[in-house]
């Protein structure tokens, strides 16, 4: 490693800030653009699982909410883009890849929504997960990011406080709609106990050696558990994993997540990976024609 | 298409402070979009939108020789407080 | 059903349907910025269905839901135009700048109403409505003489004019600048009739609903 470089490290390390205009090894510099693209693309394809419900919500105040919901998301993703921007790679290259399969996006909306029991169980713990995540940003060495996560941190905020209203309305209704709750909850648990991916100690976790994260993997997920297992059981319902608990040194313990199933899924090959990508590249082509004839862009 | 930062102003009286940037074929468009970006929950009491371009960033301050004359710091009064009062036959018994 | 009840569906079927078909727009629009721009918008007119329901709703004994969720189609009161799939950029903002013209005479009307509730929402509306017109001129000045826009709003012409009671469709004719279609070219769009595609819209806006009748979600 070069002295510039060493030197970069010891300051990220010691808790400093790196601006657009700073000079930041090429390393570093490729790392946040895939760590930021990534993130940024699963808040557009967040949206399409979610889209659907809109147009089914049971009620006036439950489709205004989840549209502000939904809209949030791609405000995010419109925010988180902008970043990559800045750091060297157009927004229209990075969604010409997604539609291409070339990028990534978190695992849990590569999966179907079946039910009203989806909308509440991933607005309720789908993205409380991805809160503890962004949480874990708030403190980027890389300053742009750091400060577009606090506005996305404040948004998220109403999306639990939504998806739990959801979930004990639900809950105190009929045995049907309790019946939706936990089917939706069975099938959503693989996929969020691997939502924050397989437990690399933070030592060998290039994104906290950079600072980009300050939290590694098995702590986000330990903070996840500890904070919704209590709110599932207090409502009765049953976590599908006979293992599932806490020891005595206050760990969870749990049914090993399918890390194959995870690194299946992100490459690309999701239950509705495919459809999804198709649905995104389909009005990305439809209407080219408006960001050549009003946004000037060459198609 | 043009980027445009944003300024958002919390509540009234406050400054203005950056908030993000976005991308628009023009100054209307990019009012229109940071209306509803920044100020769709009525969380912002005005918003400032401003081409990047006509922002000039401004930096290194070099301070070589210690000019501690024009601040807070440069300046100690204990002693000489300390001689005065005893001058004038008024320090605490 | 009394009059004001009738005017009062009217309005909020229209702002519903619209809605609906507006937030289908989410995730999908053409730059990320417009997409969070125009949902703000579908909410506004959901909003504004909601409002008006609760209006009608207070005299009809129901609620802003039921008269939202629980009718059967041929029971709404929406005009032709708003219930159009048009899930292509063109066509929808031809409807949008045609609505928003159509409803700010409708409004206008509205405000100088001698009914108290109805003039005051309808001033609520259209303090609302302002940011939806801006949204809607920015656009139409935008893409005015593109070919697709332009064959968008020659089709949609006489929809928009069917939407309006007979009293401001010539004023309406004089702000957008057309000649009043012929009557014949009205005829299937005036409103109590239903387009064909309503049916395929209000089965998915009440599927949920109806999987457990009555439930409060």
């Amino acid at each position: 490693m070069d002295a510039r470089t060493a030197e970069f490290v010891e300051y990220v390390q010691g808790g400093g800030q790196v601006e657009t205009g700073d000079w930041m090894p090429n390393d570093y510099r490729a790392k946040l653009v895939k760590f930021i693209e990534m993130h940024g693309n699963s808040e557009l394809m967040g949206v399409l699982p979610e889209r659907e419900w809109i147009l089914r919500a049971p009620t006036l105040q439950r489709k205004l909410a989840l549209t502000a919901k939904v809209q949030d998301e791609v405000g995010h993703a419109q925010l988180i883009y902008r970043v990559v921007e800045d750091l060297g790679k157009p927004r229209a290259q990075c969604l010409q890849d997604l539609v291409d399969g070339k990028a990534k996006f978190h695992n849990v909306f590569h999966y179907p929504t079946k039910t009203w029991g989806d909308v509440g169980v991933i607005a309720w713990l789908v993205d409380a997960a991805a809160i503890i995540s962004q949480k874990a940003l708030l403190k980027c060495s890389y300053a742009p990011y750091a400060r577009i996560m606090k506005k996305i941190c404040w948004e998220e905020s109403f999306h639990i406080l939504h998806g739990r209203d959801v979930i004990l309305t639900l809950m105190n209704g009929t045995d049907e709609q309790r019946e939706l709750v936990q089917e939706a909850l069975t099938r959503w648990w693989g996929p969020l106990m691997q939502f924050h991916g397989n437990p690399i100690p933070a030592e060998d976790d290039p994104m906290v050696y950079w600072r980009i994260k300050s939290q590694a993997n098995e702590g986000a997920r330990q903070q996840f558990l500890d904070g919704y297992v209590p709110q599932i059981r207090e409502l009765g319902l049953t976590v599908p994993d006979p293992k599932l608990r806490k020891n005595d040194d206050g760990v969870w313990e749990y049914t090993e997540p399918d890390w194959e199933e995870l690194k299946h899924v992100v490459t690309g090959h999701g239950p509705k990976t495919a459809e999804r990508l198709e649905l995104r590249r389909r009005f990305l082509e439809q209407e080219q024609w408006v960001r050549s004839v009003v946004f000037a862009e060459a198609a | 298409m043009t980027i445009f930062e944003i300024f958002r102003q919390e509540r009234r009286g406050q400054p203005f402070a950056h908030a993000g940037s976005l991308v628009a074929p023009d100054s209307v468009f990019a009012q229109a979009w940071a209306r509803e970006q920044y100020g769709r929950r009525q969380e912002s009491e005005a918003l400032w939108v401003v081409p990047r371009e006509a922002i000039h960033e401004v930096h290194d301050f070099p301070d070589e020789l210690n000019r501690t004359y024009h601040r807070v710091d440069g300046y100690s009064l204990k002693a000489k407080l300390k001689e005065a009062r005893e001058r004038a036959g008024t320090s605490a018994a | 059903m009394s009059e004001r009840a009738r005017q009062l569906l009217e309005l909020a079927d229209d702002e519903l349907i619209l809605g609906w078909r507006d937030s289908e727009w989410t995730g999908i629009a053409p730059s990320l910025e417009e997409d969070v721009a125009f949902s703000s918008i579908a909410q506004n007119e959901i909003g504004h269905a909601r409002a008006l329901y609760e209006l009608a709703a207070h005299e009809l004994e129901t609620t802003a839901d039921a008269l939202a969720f629980d009718r059967s189609p041929d029971e709404y009161r929406s005009a032709p135009l708003v219930e159009l799939r048009r899930l292509d950029w063109a066509h929808t903002i031809a409807r949008h700048w045609l609505y928003e013209c159509a409803d700010e005479l409708r409004l206008a009307a509205l405000k100088r109403s001698s009914d108290d509730e109805l003039a005051g929402l309808a001033a609520k509306m259209d303090r609302e409505e302002v940011y939806h017109r801006l949204h809607a001129q920015m656009w139409a000045d935008r893409l005015s003489g593109e070919e697709r826009f332009e064959r968008a709003l020659d089709e949609l012409w006489p929809a928009a004019v069917a939407l309006l009671d007979a009293e401001l469709r010539e004023p309406y004719a004089q702000r957008i600048g057309r000649a009043l279609p012929s009557n014949s070219l009205l005829q299937g769009l005036e409103r109590g009739t239903h387009t064909d595609e309503l049916p395929e819209l209000w089965n998915e806006m009440t599927i949920v609903r109806r999987s457990v009748p009555g439930a409060t979600w």
